[in-house]
Parts: C-alpha cells; sequence; structure tokens
C-alpha cells in the first residue's frame, strides 16, 4: 500500500466514523409526519393537526368478546379502573357512572343556565303552566318515582331537559352497568391517550397498558371465567403502532431473506467469503453515509427513509459486484489472476461513474419534493450511492488480500454471450420492430387505462389490512364515535368567541339533521354555553314577584300547588345573580372529559371541533357541498369544514402530481447527461431505449392486473432506471470496444440475479407499500437488462 | 338418665306433631301458590286496560293515568299510557324502552334500581315465573285461587328506599289489581279490566 493509498483508506475510516457518530446522534421519528408537508397550507396546518393531536387521533376503541355478559363487564370494570389511575390516558370511559354524582351535581346546579329551554317565553305564565302539566304528567309515569323529589326546586323540568340535550350524543347501551354492542355479545370501552396519535411509541406504550390491565383484570378473583374473554383493540394509534410493526417485521424478514439468497449467490459465483464480505462494504458504508446525509439536511430522520433507504441503494451492490468480476478480464485465459492489478479503473470506472451519475439525476429528483418522505428518501440515495461509488473505486482495491481471486466466470460469461448470439444475429430492424411493438402495445395499455391509472388515495398507501379497518368502522359505529373524518372546525381569539362561533354553527347544522345530511354532530357549546348564551338565558329569568305572581296564575287549576315550589323561587332567584358558568365548573364531570375532547388551544388561539356523524353508517362519506353551504349561509368568519379523507386524499394526490413532475424533470436530467457524456445522440437514445421499453412494459403490466399506481411504484420506475442505466451503458461500451466481452455479460448476469431476488421478495412482503416497490422493480430490472442486451449494440 | 332420654323423645314427638298439623295449612298456600304460577304461566299472552291512580303528597288530588297493557311471554311486557299522555314503555328481557311523541330512548334495567321492582313485580307475575319473584321480592300469598293476593317486598335495599312493597290482586289467572306503596307513602292503583280484543289470538290494533 503507497502512501497515498494508506491516506485513501484512512479518510475513509474517518468518514465512516463521522457518520457513525452523526448517525447516533441523530433524532428518528416514526410517526406520519413523513407524509405532512414541509411548508403548508393554513388548511393542511390544521389537517396535520387533527392527525396529530386531534382527539379522534388519539382514541382507542376497545371491545371485550368472548365468556358470559357478566365476566365481561367484570373484566370492563377492571380494566377501566386500572387505566384511570394510568397517566398515559386523558380518560377511560365504559358506560360505568363513575362522575354521575359529579355530573347530576354539576346539571343541577347550574339547570337554568345550562337548559336551552330557558327562554322568555318558558317563563311567562303560559310556558310555566305548560311545562307544570308536563311534569306532572312525568309524575304519573314509572320515571315519577325517581324525579319527583326534583319537583319542588325545578317544577319546570330543566334538569330532565338538560340530560334529553346531552343524550342527543349517542352513547352505546348499557348492560352489567358497563357498555356493549348493540347485540350485547361485546363490552365496549373507549380510551383517550394523553400522547398525540402520530406519536406512535407513546401510543404503543398506551396499547401495552391496556393489554396489561386487561391481562391483570383477567387475573382477578372476582372475574368467574375470565379465560373465554378476548380483546380487540382499534383505532388511529393502534393503525399507526400495527403498520410500523408490519413494515418492520417485514423489512427484517426480508432483508434476513433476501441478504442470504444473495450471498448465496454471490458465494456459488465468487467462490470466496473475503469477496463476499468485501462485496457488502460499498452498499454498507452507503447506507451509513445516506442515514448521516439525512440526519444534516433534516432535522430528524423518518422510519420509512431508514425502511426503504437500503432498497434503493441496492444498486450499490452491483458495483463491487462489476468490480470484482469484470477486474479479472486482464487475466490471461484459463488463470485466476489477482484482482486489481489491471488498470481496471480505464474500462470500469468511467462506465460506472457515468451510471452512479444517472441514477443520482434520477434520485437529486426527489430532493425538492414537499414531502418529506421522498426528499429525504431522495437524500439518502444519492448521498448512499456516491459513496458507495467512491469506496468501490478507491478503497476496495487497497482492501483486497494479496493474492486474492475469485472463480473464474469466464465459461458462464461466454454461455450468456452464445444466447445474446442468437438474438443479434436477427436483423437490427426485427429487433427494433418488435420493441416498438411492445411500446405500443404498453403505450395502448396505458392509455386505456389512463382514467384509473393512479390511485390518488392516501389509504393506498396504509398498510393496514382492509378487515381491520372494517373492524374499526364497526367498533366505531357501536361506540357512536364519530368516524373520525369530518369535522366542522371553529377557529377564534378566545374560548368565549369559538364558543359564540360554535353555537351559530350548531344552529347552521341543526337542520341537515333532518334534512339526513348528518346524524348528528357533538360541539363543546352542547356541556358549555358561550356567556352571550348564559347571559341571554338569565335574562329569561323573571324578578321574584313576577315569578311568584306567574306561578300563582300558571298553578290556578293544576293538581301542583304554588305553595310546595317556594324552593324553586329561590333557586330562580338564586341563578339570576350568581357566577357565570365556567370551563373550571367542568372539571372532574364526564361533561368535562368531552368539553376537553373538542377544545384545542393553540398558540394561535383556540379551535372548537364539531365531529359529524354520518347519517347512514354503509356509506360513510358526508356529502360536504351542502355541509358547506349551510354553514356559507350562516356566514361564519373562522368555521370550515374539514373532511381529513378528502384532505388527506388531496395532499397525497398533490405529492404524486409533484413526484410525477420531480420524476420527469429527472428524466430530462438524465437525458441531457447521456447526451452530454456520450457525444452522441444515437448513443444516448439507444442507451435510453431499453429503460424508457423497460418502464412502460411494467407500468402497462400493472395497469393490465389492475394494479393502480402508487407513489411507491414511480419510486420503483426510478429505480429501474437507477439500475438499468449500468446495464445498458455496459453494453454500450461493450459495443465500442467491439463485441461482447465474457466477463463483463457474467457479472450483468449476476448483477441482474441479485436484484431480482432482493426486489422479488419484496412483492410478497403483505405490506403494500413494498409490494409496490418490488413488483415494479423486480420485473422492471430484468426486461431492463434483456432489451439493453438487444437493443443498445449497434450491430 | 333413662327418663330423661324419653322425655326427650316424647319431647320431639310432640314437636313433630306440631308441624304436622301445622303442614295442611301451609302446604295448602304453597300449593295454591304453585297452581296460581302455573295458571299463569300458560297464558302465552294478554291484552287488558288499565287505569292508574297515582296519590302523590306533593300533588293536591291524585293524577289519573289510563291506556293498554300488553303481555308476551316470556319476557316482554308492554304499558300504553294513552291518557293523559301518550307514552308507551316497554320492557324485553333486561331492555326497557321508553317513547314519548318521536322521541325514544333506551335503559337497561339493571342500572335503574328504582324502576326495577316495578317492572318485575308485574312481568314475573304475569310469566308465572315464581323463580324471579322469589329472587327479587319476599313473596307473601294470602287466599285462595279464585281470589287471591300476592304481596311482594322488595329484597334489595337500594329497590326499597323507592318501592316499599307491591300488592297484586287477581282471580284465578286474571290480575286485578296491582297496589303499589313507595317509601315515601306516596302510592299507586293500578286496576286491570279485560281489554275486547284479548280473547282473540290475532288481536287488531
Amino acid at each position: 500500500m503507497t502512501v497515498r493509498e494508506a491516506w485513501v483508506v484512512a479518510a475513509w475510516v474517518c468518514a465512516l466514523a463521522l457518520a457513525a457518530v452523526l448517525a447516533a446522534r441523530a433524532r428518528y421519528i416514526a410517526d406520519l409526519s413523513a407524509f405532512l408537508p414541509r411548508s403548508p397550507t393554513p388548511r393542511q396546518a390544521l389537517l396535520v393537526d387533527q392527525l396529530r393531536y386531534g382527539p379522534t387521533s388519539r382514541l382507542v376503541l376497545v371491545a371485550l368478546d368472548g365468556a358470559d355478559a357478566k365476566t365481561r363487564a367484570a373484566v370492563s370494570v377492571a380494566m377501566a379502573h386500572r387505566l384511570r389511575d394510568d397517566p398515559e390516558f386523558t380518560s377511560v370511559n365504559n358506560g360505568e357512572e363513575i362522575s354521575a354524582d359529579n355530573d347530576r351535581r354539576f346539571i343541577y346546579e347550574h339547570r337554568y343556565l345550562l337548559s336551552e329551554a330557558v327562554t322568555p317565553q318558558r317563563f311567562s305564565t303560559e310556558g310555566l303552566k305548560a311545562a307544570l302539566e308536563e311534569t306532572i304528567a312525568d309524575l304519573a309515569s314509572p320515571e315519577g318515582v325517581a324525579l319527583k323529589s326534583l319537583v319542588p326546586h325545578d317544577p319546570t323540568g330543566e334538569t330532565v331537559q338538560i340530560i334529553e340535550q346531552l343524550s342527543r350524543t349517542p352513547t352505546p347501551p348499557t348492560r352489567d352497568g358497563v357498555w356493549v354492542s348493540p347485540d350485547g355479545a361485546r363490552a365496549l370501552l373507549l380510551a383517550e391517550t394523553r400522547a398525540a396519535g402520530s406519536d406512535t411509541d407513546a401510543q404503543e406504550r398506551s396499547l401495552q397498558a391496556i393489554r396489561e390491565a386487561f391481562a391483570a383484570a383477567r387475573r382477578a378473583p372476582e372475574s368467574a371465567e375470565p379465560h373465554g374473554v378476548r380483546l380487540t383493540m382499534s383505532g388511529p394509534g393502534v393503525f399507526a403502532v400495527t403498520a410500523r410493526a408490519n413494515i418492520e417485521q417485514a423489512v427484517v424478514r426480508l432483508s434476513i431473506a433476501g441478504a442470504s439468497l444473495i450471498a448465496v449467490v454471490l458465494l456459488t459465483v465468487y467462490r470466496s467469503l473475503a469477496a463476499l464480505v468485501l462485496g457488502l462494504l460499498p452498499v454498507a458504508t452507503g447506507a451509513l453515509i445516506g442515514v448521516a446525509a439525512v440526519a444534516l439536511g433534516f432535522p430528524a430522520v423518518h422510519g420509512i427513509t431508514l425502511g426503504f433507504g437500503v432498497t434503493l441503494i441496492g444498486e450499490s451492490v452491483d458495483y463491487s459486484i462489476y468490480f470484482f468480476i469484470q477486474s479479472l478480464r486482464t487475466a490471461p485465459p484459463g488463470v485466476d489472476a489477482p484482482i486489481g492489478a489491471s488498470p481496471w479503473q480505464e474500462r470500469l470506472w468511467p462506465t460506472m461513474r457515468l451510471g452512479m451519475l444517472t441514477s443520482v439525476c434520477g434520485f437529486a429528483s426527489l430532493l425538492p419534493s414537499g414531502f418529506p418522505g421522498l426528499a429525504q428518501l431522495g437524500a439518502y440515495s444519492v448521498s448512499g450511492l456516491i459513496a458507495a461509488a467512491l469506496v468501490t473505486r478507491f478503497v476496495l482495491p487497497e482492501l483486497l488480500p494479496r493474492g486474492f481471486t475469485i472463480r473464474d466466470l469466464k465459461p458462464a460469461g461466454e454461455h450468456i454471450a452464445r444466447l445474446l448470439g442468437v438474438l443479434r444475429r436477427q436483423r437490427q430492424s426485427v429487433l427494433w420492430g418488435l420493441a416498438l411493438g411492445i411500446l405500443c402495445a404498453a403505450l395502448l395499455v396505458l392509455y386505456g387505462a389512463r382514467g384509473s391509472l393512479w390511485n390518488r388515495e392516501l389509504a393506498s398507501l396504509s398498510p393496514i389490512p382492509l378487515p381491520m379497518q372494517r373492524q374499526d368502522a364497526k367498533l366505531r359505529g357501536e361506540l357512536g364515535a364519530p368516524n373520525a373524518l369530518d369535522l366542522v372546525v371553529v377557529s377564534g381569539n378566545t374560548l368565549e368567541s369559538v364558543l359564540q362561533e360554535a353555537e351559530r354553527a350548531g344552529q347552521a347544522l341543526e337542520p341537515l339533521i333532518d334534512q339526513k345530511v348528518i346524524a348528528g354532530f357533538d360541539s363543546p357549546a352542547n356541556y358549555l354555553p358561550s356567556i352571550d348564551t348564559q347571559a341571554a338565558r338569565r335574562a329569561s329569568l323573571p324578578d321574584p314577584e313576577r315569578l311568584r305572581d306567574d306561578l300563582e296564575r300558571a298553578t290556578a287549576g293544576l293538581a301542583l300547588d304554588a305553595s310546595r315550589l317556594r324552593p324553586f323561587l329561590d333557586d330562580v332567584e338564586a341563578a339570576r345573580h350568581g357566577p357565570w358558568v365556567t370551563a373550571q365548573d367542568l372539571k372532574g364531570t364526564s361533561l368535562g372529559a368531552g368539553f376537553d375532547a373538542l377544545i384545542l388551544r393553540g398558540p394561535d388561539g383556540w379551535n372548537a371541533l364539531l365531529p359529524l356523524r354520518t347519517a347512514d353508517s354503509a356509506r360513510p362519506d358526508i356529502d360536504d357541498t351542502r355541509v358547506e353551504s349551510a354553514l356559507a349561509r350562516a356566514h361564519l368568519q373562522g368555521t370550515q369544514l374539514l373532511d381529513l379523507k378528502r384532505e388527506s386524499d388531496a395532499l397525497y394526490t398533490d405529492y404524486l402530481h409533484e413526484a410525477v413532475r420531480l420524476s420527469s424533470a429527472g428524466f430530462l436530467a438524465i437525458v441531457v447527461l447521456l447526451g452530454l457524456a456520450l457525444h452522441s445522440a444515437s448513443r444516448a437514445s439507444r442507451v435510453l431505449a431499453p429503460l424508457v421499453l423497460a418502464v412502460l412494459t411494467v407500468a402497462a403490466a400493472l395497469a393490465a392486473c389492475r394494479v393502480q399506481l402508487t407513489i411507491l411504484h414511480l419510486v420503483g420506475m426510478l429505480l429501474i432506471v437507477a439500475v438499468g442505466s449500468n446495464y445498458a451503458l455496459f453494453f454500450d461500451r461493450l459495443d465500442r470496444a467491439g463485441g461482447a466481452d465474457s466477463m463483463t455479460l457474467a457479472s450483468l448476469g449476476v448483477a441482474n440475479l441479485c436484484t431480482v431476488i432482493g426486489f422479488g421478495l419484496l412483492s410478497f412482503s403483505g405490506v403494500p407499500v413494498l409490494e409496490a416497490l418490488g413488483t415494479t422493480v423486480a420485473p422492471g430490472a430484468f426486461l431492463a437488462l434483456a432489451f439493453a442486451s438487444v437493443l443498445t449494440p449497434r450491430a | 338418665m333413662r327418663r330423661q332420654r324419653v322425655g326427650m323423645r316424647s319431647a320431639a314427638a310432640g314437636l313433630g306433631a306440631l308441624l304436622w298439623l301445622a303442614a295442611p295449612g301451609a302446604r295448602a298456600a304453597s300449593a295454591d301458590l304453585d297452581e296460581l304460577m302455573r295458571l299463569l304461566a300458560a297464558r302465552r299472552e294478554g291484552q287488558v286496560e288499565f287505569v292508574e291512580q297515582h296519590y302523590r303528597k306533593l300533588l293536591k288530588r291524585p293524577v289519573e293515568s289510563s291506556g293498554i297493557l300488553v303481555y308476551e311471554a316470556p319476557d316482554r311486557l308492554e304499558k300504553r299510557t294513552l291518557e293523559p299522555r301518550a307514552e308507551t314503555l316497554s320492557i324485553t328481557g333486561e331492555r326497557l324502552s321508553i317513547q314519548r311523541g318521536s322521541r325514544s330512548r333506551a335503559l337497561d334495567l339493571t342500572a335503574y334500581p328504582a324502576i326495577g321492582p316495578f317492572v318485575e313485580s308485574m312481568r314475573a307475575t304475569l310469566g308465572g315465573n315464581l323463580g324471579t319473584l322469589a329472587r327479587i321480592f319476599t313473596v307473601d300469598f294470602d287466599g285462595d285461587l279464585s281470589h287471591w293476593t300476592l304481596t311482594l317486598v322488595p329484597r334489595d335495599a337500594q329497590a326499597q328506599s323507592y318501592v316499599s312493597r307491591v300488592r297484586i290482586e287477581g282471580a284465578r289467572e286474571r290480575l286485578l289489581q296491582v297496589e303499589i306503596l313507595e317509601a315515601d307513602g306516596d302510592h299507586s292503583v293500578m286496576t286491570l279490566r279485560e281489554h275486547p280484543t284479548t280473547s282473540s289470538s290475532h288481536p287488531t290494533p
């Protein structure tokens, strides 16, 4: 090793150490912010806030099946008891009346400010008479037993009125003291996590806490037959955790399987363990440098960058394959020659460098993406590929042991050469005619599928299996939880202003219930009316003298005597002078939990959320335009409808369009690069033709199989171009050097086999995002090689 | 020693004789109750008119309500009040629903100790279900099959704080009157009258 060479290796080691430090110090996040825009519009910011912190994103829906109703109820009670003490949860509700006393006290004490029925009309003589007649009828009903003690204080039935107001928000039926499904077969529980829905680690802890509470409840002695009970959880947090686990599992499983298979192939090819280990150095260096580059360029490294990054720089495994196999070409026939001894750099390196630069052009197009996940993948692959190529060129030759050899692959290469020879003997016009035919067929298929070619739904990337999504919808329906998709959001500077506007928005939405556009909505104003509204109600309460006179007149002829209602007169008078009801008064009640879930205080002010419930659970989509026009008619300034599905799909479609634009720009850059580097339009087009043809054929095949393309398919197409450009460039070089070179052909065959194995495995991962990559790249890489072998050479 | 033992034996015999003497009456009453339950259980459905007087200390005079009571074996009871205000209370199994005008709400019977005794005293009696009656109330039977009185006192202390006693009067399988005494002295008396369509197996609405 010369001094210069020693410096090279030392520089490599230093770079690795530095990258390791950067990677170790980097912040890793595994939340969905990878999918959220870097510079959001105000509406997108609202969407992002909801997806991350919104109350619906923090709900965990829990169902208990099996055993008998009593056992399920006992387990539900024991679980809820334990979870209520857990600081991970802000509220745990299973239908038990734990705050019932507080609720009743709160409602009763503030009844004249909370009841919607309190109007001047209600407190006129006629209004009082009607209310009292109703109360007398109540006393004769079975509920009379429970109501009669209230009557002297509340003869107009405001307490009952408020309970009815609150029961507009549907709750599940109760059995044995806990919520159950309508058929009674499941006990239901609703837990709200303290952590944001986007904090997957915290969500995982919360789910673990629920599982532990379940296990403990099953051990509890009071549950008679606890082992028949089964636990099911659902909700955004469960989805996020499952998705991550699915991807992680698939990535780990497939990486191990892929790496083993590729190792077997390479060992068979090289017959050298040293070659196998050394061959991994470029890709390993690339992976580490890639992470370090992302850590430097971005505030945090996303989980998906780690998950997919390595697959994107899989191309760098090819570099060492080319290096090992093609370096042998200078050896005399039949003799295993030491590698690295030839001026291979002059032949191999320029081609490899151009192939690498082509890939870099392709991936660099992802860098400006507004989709942070894509931008990071771009940064990772660009830096990783450059690092891997440099290691192959400068470091790998220095690390080879003295007398290092691998198996002579000339026979294999010559076999491939013979095969190609058969093709080559065909006339060029025939081959190009065939290619043109494939091109036309592919374009025809793509044209036929143009309307449905791209999938514009973010859900297409969801790694959650459909049965799990259906179960979530079912549980949501049973719990009466909103579908988490449609919200009316009211923004304002003060709590009072958002409550006032929420009340007006509620009035605008009310007619939509009768029109069956929505089944209903929840609103923080249902739990705490604005001071404005409270003041209006207070103003309806007459002064003591007038009330006494009116009551005298109203009770004339009724079975209820005014003399019995003295406490009523006192309470009304107290309500005319007492303090307003504030959020503070709600503490410790179940109404307070409902209120807190619907009021968000942000840095810019307050948001009130009015989740809408779908009128028809079979058709979960709400007619947004009718909701929006109802809100528009009410002239509400700070109110808007947020359809989370529509907004996130719109966001995703934006990403998709942007990615298509950027990839097209990347392709143009590749065209320019090849044109300049090859000094010939004809050569450049011969290199590009097989790549374009491979991409279009794969896209057409996917479309023909009714697979809708997603953003990951697009990334896969970039990969086809990246990997395939190496193939085409080698064929171009062979062509210039005058004919087939068996060692180059052998290296291409091995490299292609490894790529097809690695990505082919991804096709069976069961995770849509990975499958998209696998089904695109594996056939695409093979086609690129096949097309390049035929189309790139001139004769 | 020996005399003493004889004395004990005669005392035991005397006790036995006493029990034997007392037994026929007790046996007759329990036989009548069993027979009554069999008669009631044999009726799979029934529909009667009711008029109910509610005596409440809060009110100057009793309030009257009236309507139709429908029973369907094994566990469905519906009380359709028509006057003074239309409202339907129906119980199937443990589910109680109250419908008034267009509004209706459903309750879990187990969660309402105040309403449970009202409902179950009638329903279990109509169903001839002595097991359920005896589980919820101490049951006292008086009279004979041709004119009987069941006095039911809730066993549950919480239920007792609402309802202290239910008295049901009847003749053979027909219920004539249900009197409910509440803990605070309020009470109601419901008089039942055979509904014209009862005999028909297809009652017309």
